[in-house]
């Protein structure tokens, strides 16, 4: 048999299934692994004693009809884990322990899996390079000195390096599916409303979705399948069937119409990606798929609008932190003067830009020309959506404008870091579910990723479409340890 | 439009986050790249798009408002960052 850290996540399961490995084995294997691997600064909370206690409990009690049997799993450090530190990478939560549990995070653990701590991110999610967080910038296992992408930077650093058989991110406007395809992993961004948003620390409530990130497309629908489920603490999550996904899985790819945007053929897109993309069409026309062009005329409104509706929730979200109850505290001379210096000291500039670009569209003679402007833009572009989908059952398109970059390259220029997101921001306003699975390397030897947008709740069609892709593409990720 | 440096300080007022003159005119440059980023958004006519405020068609449900933590006032105290073990303290606000 191959190295246990080499198994995808549904071999894991398999093999402990059979009793040819035990829970101990393989939670030792990623802890040695995690201790070699501290250069990449994945994790900001260890919780390796805890897991292997775990992992000796599961052997001796063993429950083989759990879905996730004594799997170790670290997770994004934005979902509060009950009496574990959650820091959502920032400096005003860095003591903040929990007392209760994420619904996300409570149905992986319901189903036999063990915590082995808390990955890096942005802080409060809010970058595309990891580079934001308060614990430090992570480095991709890619190359050295180069960005792992973000928010869910830790999550794809810690999974491509092998630390983790699978993990959990969330995504606002491509934390999850950006990183993937920095990392040559793959990342499902489900339905709005598919997975609980209770207990993740609250970034923009109506972008915000959690989702698996993994080696393949059967261990995403594994995890999907797990994590997705009706909770009536949150308000927003949709009481429908949830499927058994992974067992539902198949190539079925035959008659299904893809549609190709014209709009997310961008100025200044490198040929690389032009070429991947071109690629992924090809395959999917030479595996019986029917081709569309199709049009989403607003996409270019997309970013500016995210740019209103996001800061402008995370500035009503984050106002909470104000140093009284938890978390971080500034002395000042009276409550004001404590509030103030508290979220000045406490907070790291992205997040003090966003709050500031939030509070000024919503303030007082300016909410209509921007805020209400952009929910109507929001409009337009969901329609866009629903009009190509009365054409098309998904659409493709690359994941991201270029491959990783170097870590510092973009930090300075806050526009250009949020021109990462081109491709993925419009399907969070659209409340879209959409996958990214790796697809290709560029000249330097850096994954790239492609995108499959599916419609509302139709997760299993674009996991399918993914599926039959992925056989073809065949890809494999050049991870060389370079940090071991 | 621009914003000025004494825009970024009324903001930074409503938004609680003290700023020192040096933080202040490097946000001001900031937020003006941003904005002028944003601005394309008036390129388009919106006359007759009605707001969208949710992309789930759904009621918002009720629940029982039951008490389902037990004993967790300790644990919850102990997240304060001014130690005492009863309340959460903050600065002196009545003369």
């Amino acid at each position: 048999m191959s190295n246990i850290i080499d198994l995808t996540l549904v071999d894991l399961v398999e093999n402990i299934k059979k009793k040819n490995l035990s829970s101990k084995e393989i939670t030792k294997a990623y802890v040695e692994r995690a201790e070699k691997s501290k250069k990449l600064n994945t994790y900001i909370t260890e919780d390796f004693n805890n897991a292997l206690k775990k992992a000796d409990n599961f052997d001796n009690n063993p429950d083989f009809d759990k879905k996730l049997p004594g799997i170790p799993i670290a997770v994004k450090d934005l979902f509060c884990t009950q009496n574990l530190r959650t820091t959502a990478g920032s400096k005003i939560l860095e003591n903040f322990i929990p007392t209760y549990e994420s619904t996300v995070t409570d149905n992986i653990w319901n189903e036999g899996a063990i915590l082995l701590g808390k990955l890096n991110c942005d802080e409060f999610a809010m970058g595309s390079s990891n580079e934001t967080s308060f614990f430090g910038n992570v480095q991709s296992p890619v190359a050295e000195n180069l960005v792992p992408g973000g928010s869910s930077g830790g999550s794809a650093s810690a999974l491509a390096a092998k630390l983790t058989p699978t993990t959990i991110g969330t995504d606002t406007g491509g934390s999850i599916r950006q990183p993937a395809s920095f990392t040559g992993i793959v990342g499902l961004k489900p339905t709005y409303g598919s997975c609980s948003r209770y207990g993740i620390v609250a970034f923009a409530s109506s972008l915000d979705q959690a989702g698996p990130m993994t080696h393949d497309v059967k261990d995403c629908a594994l995890m999907f399948s797990i994590i997705s489920s009706y909770d009536n603490k949150d308000s927003t999550s949709i009481n429908f069937k949830r499927e058994d996904y992974l067992k539902k899985l198949n190539k079925s790819i035959k008659g299904k119409k893809i549609g190709i945007p014209k709009e997310y053929r961008v100025e200044g897109m490198p040929k690389e990606i032009e070429d991947l993309w071109q690629k992924g069409i090809n395959i999917a026309k030479e595996s019986g798929a029917e081709i569309i062009d199709v049009s989403l005329p607003n996409t270019n409104y997309a970013l500016p609008t995210y740019y209103i509706v996001a800061p402008a929730e995370a500035s009503s979200n984050l106002a909470r932190y104000d140093g009284v109850k938890y978390g971080f505290r500034s002395k000042g001379k009276n409550l004001i003067d404590m509030y103030e210096k508290t979220r000045s000291e406490g907070f790291g500039n992205e997040v003090k830009r966003r709050i500031m670009i939030g509070t000024y569209v919503l303030s007082s003679g300016y909410y209509d020309a921007y805020y209400l402007k952009a929910q109507k833009v929001r409009r337009l572009i969901k329609n866009d959506f629903d009009e190509v989908y009365k054409k098309v059952d998904a659409i493709l398109t690359p994941s991201t404008p270029s491959s990783a970059f170097k870590i510092g390259e973009k930090t300075n220029n806050p526009v250009s870091m949020y021109l990462n997101d081109i491709f993925t921001v419009p399907i969070n306003l659209a409340g879209l579910p959409a996958i990214s699975i790796p697809a290709g390397h560029d000249q330097k030897g850096y994954p790239l990723g492609l995108q499959i947008i599916g419609k509302t709740f139709d997760e299993q069609n674009i996991l399918n479409i993914a599926y039959s892709l992925e056989e073809e593409i065949n890809f494999k990720n050049k991870i060389n340890d370079w940090w071991i | 439009m621009t914003i000025d440096l004494k825009t970024v300080k009324k903001i930074s007022k409503l938004a609680r986050i003290s700023l020192d003159e040096e933080k202040a005119k490097k946000l001001e440059a900031d937020l003006n790249s941003i904005f002028e980023f944003i601005k394309k958004l008036n390129q388009l006519d919106t006359s007759k798009s009605e707001p969208l405020t949710s992309v789930v068609d759904v009621k918002l449900q009720l629940r029982k408002d039951e008490i389902k933590s037990q004993n967790i006032r300790d644990q919850i105290l102990k997240n304060s960052p001014d130690e005492n073990k009863d309340f959460f303290v903050v600065p002196k606000v009545v003369e």
